[in-house]
């Protein structure tokens, strides 16, 4: 027993309930969530040196033994997530101090993203495959209350397809677990690992096995199925569209990659060659969205996608280098994604459009801005410093040492296409006769910039302090590349 | 045109008590029979909107001022306490027990502490429901 598992998704959870009672006190629930969060992140960081230090830990709901209850499970791969995503939603809720306004504030805002936080986390953390399925639905029902709230047009809109598209996915999940159980008589995921190792995996179960990357593929946008993802993300406020794409997508990615790495392993050649498909097609579409749109919110989003993909092959590069450069590369996503998308934000409050070539000139008046919107931009592009380079160069050694040359090509490829998509916000909008003159400018930055500032430093840290990230991914790949690990320590054998 | 229901009304506050208490009943043999928090809570609501149907939203606010957007936050508090409640005694979250108790007028029966999660589920459905109904039916 280990009470720490567990509580980075209690606090959150208690915290949600607490902010509902103060309904009306918006001073009161800002400072209970900054409170609850900081908790969050010190017991998360606590939880990553305990797993790294001492090995996997895990916590038996209820006092029952691993196949027979639930457990809770961090490994280092989901302790790392659990880390990064609390920092992530720390900044994103911080910046929405300052701009989602009293009319969302009232209306449980806060409350809501504890719970979002609350099933992200559980997502993360759960050992057992039908409670994943009730973490995933305890973050979409939230993030339908979230894209919803406020009750704009566009919002109403973007909600009925959004929830239709996860309404059914759900449904399929559901459908998916059924027919799991029904061949193995298990849900306990390690488990289910050795029951799928003892019969080797034969026809039906790597039809389950594509049903699940169905599932996951909708709720993490890969390739035929990202289509309600552009529109989705565009609806909402700032901070919640950075909540929704450092968060939301990269949690149907961990989902694939628990999945392939501990349960349908055994027939490679087929279900990761299929993988491997949709994520170089994945990166394709995304890059062709993010340079064909003149909107900071669409290229934005679309850059999502692009990572999505990359992200995905590293399955299918089934060596440790390759899910090493596959989780470091997740762990700066989520980072500069929450990044980005805060700046994004900032830049529609000063300038009140989405739209590139109605702004310009930024620099003159904003030059911290400009210039961290910058670095956030080489970082996404992996330029060596900072925390985008070290993922690629993983990615790209390993796609070349196992002779994946088309990846490289694409890699290399959507790499410049990244770069020329966000240069071209950075060069029109900053750059270029200024549009608006001070007393135009729809609103002031103030207590806007520090939040992505934040992440900005820690991606930073993350690329010149690879050195001490570097033993953790790797450990964390470590684990993912060898199943019995995780499957000793759950059922102790 | 007003119409006259004195005979619905008459039977509601008669049934409503009946409902509320088969409602108590399924609550509280859950462990043993079919029932428990959620079906409990359920026939607890039906038993509200049964008030509802007979009177209007503006009496029953009256009679039973509860704002049932606490009343969720309450039962999640209830069963997420129970839950933690299990760290006291050093075992893991949502441990539970149970004891035999002789009380003077029921004789020997047995508790468990998993009732009074139940008891968070109860008022969490209850609370859900009726929030729903009442927002969908004051929204002119």
């Amino acid at each position: 027993m280990n009470n720490l598992v567990i509580l980075p998704l209690i606090i959150p959870l208690i915290t949600g309930i607490i902010l509902m009672f103060l309904k009306d006190h918006v001073r009161l629930q800002k400072t209970v969530s900054v409170i609850s969060f900081l908790i969050t992140i010190g017991l998360s960081a606590a939880l990553v040196q305990t797993v790294y230090k001492k090995g996997i830990q895990m916590h038996e709901l209820g006092d029952w033994p691993a196949p027979f209850g639930i457990v809770l499970v961090a490994d280092l791969f989901s302790s790392l997530l659990v880390f990064t995503a609390s920092i992530v939603s720390f900044c994103c809720v911080l910046f929405a101090f300052r701009s989602i306004g009293k009319e969302r504030e009232k209306f449980f805002f806060y409350a809501f993203v504890q719970f979002l936080v609350t099933g992200v986390i559980g997502a993360f953390l759960t050992g057992d495959i039908f409670n994943l399925f009730v973490f995933f639905e305890v973050m979409l029902m939230s993030s339908y209350v979230l894209i919803v709230l406020g009750g704009t047009k566009i919002q109403l809109r973007e909600s009925i397809k959004y929830i239709l598209v996860n309404i059914i996915s759900s449904a399929l999940f559901v459908i998916a677990v059924g027919y799991l159980y029904s061949v193995t008589g298990t849900l306990n995921m390690a488990d289910l690992s050795v029951r799928i190792s003892e019969v080797n995996q034969p026809g039906i179960l790597t039809v389950i096995a594509i049903l699940f990357l169905i599932v996951f593929g909708l709720k993490g946008a890969i390739f035929p199925l990202y289509f309600w993802l552009p529109g989705s993300y565009e609806a909402p406020p700032a901070s919640v569209t950075a909540l929704f794409g450092a968060l939301l997508t990269k949690v149907g990615v961990y989902s694939i990659f628990r999945t392939f790495t501990l349960l349908f392993y055994h027939d490679q050649s087929f279900t990761h060659t299929i993988i491997g498909y949709m994520a170089l097609l994945t990166i394709i579409i995304g890059a062709v969205g993010a340079i064909a749109y003149w909107d900071i919110k669409k290229i934005l989003i679309y850059n999502i996608i692009i990572a999505v993909g990359v992200i995905l092959y590293g399955v299918t590069l089934a060596t440790p280098e390759g899910l090493t450069g596959a989780i470091y590369y997740l762990l700066h996503d989520m980072v500069i994604k929450g990044a980005l998308f805060l700046l994004a934000g900032a830049m529609i409050v000063i300038t009140g459009t989405s739209k590139i070539k109605e702004m310009g000139g930024l620099i003159k008046r904003h030059p911290l801005l400009g210039w961290m919107f910058f670095l956030a931009v080489i970082a996404l592009a992996g330029i060596p410093p900072l925390s985008g380079f070290v993922g690629k160069l993983l990615l790209l050694q390993s796609g070349l040492e196992t002779e994946n040359y088309t990846f490289v090509a694409v890699l290399l490829i959507s790499s410049l296409l990244v770069l020329y998509s966000v240069m071209k916000i950075f060069i029109n909008c900053f750059w270029r006769e200024p549009r608006l003159s001070a007393e135009q400018e729809k609103g002031s930055t103030k207590g806007l910039l520090y939040p992505p500032f934040m992440l900005l430093i820690l991606s930073i840290f993350m690329g010149v302090g690879a050195e001490w990230i570097y033993p953790y991914v790797a450990e964390a790949a470590q684990t993912l590349s060898d199943p019995s690990i995780y499957i000793h320590s759950v059922l102790k054998e | 045109m007003k119409v006259n229901d004195l005979v619905l009304q008459t039977v509601a506050k008669v049934i409503v008590f009946m409902i509320i208490i088969f409602s108590i009943y399924l609550f509280w043999t859950g462990h043993y029979t079919p029932g428990g928090g959620f079906v409990g809570g359920l026939m607890a609501s039906s038993g509200l909107v049964l008030l509802l149907v007979a009177f209007d939203v503006e009496t029953v606010k009256n009679v039973i001022p509860f704002d049932y957007k606490m009343l969720i936050a309450t039962g999640l508090l209830v069963a997420v306490l129970t839950g933690l409640g299990s760290f006291l005694f050093d075992v893991p979250f949502l441990t539970h027990t149970f004891g035999y108790l002789h009380l003077p007028a029921l004789g020997e029966v047995s508790l468990a502490t998993a009732s009074l999660f139940d008891l968070g589920v109860y008022l969490v459905v209850v609370g859900v429901t009726m929030t729903i109904i009442q927002t969908i039916g004051e929204n002119e």
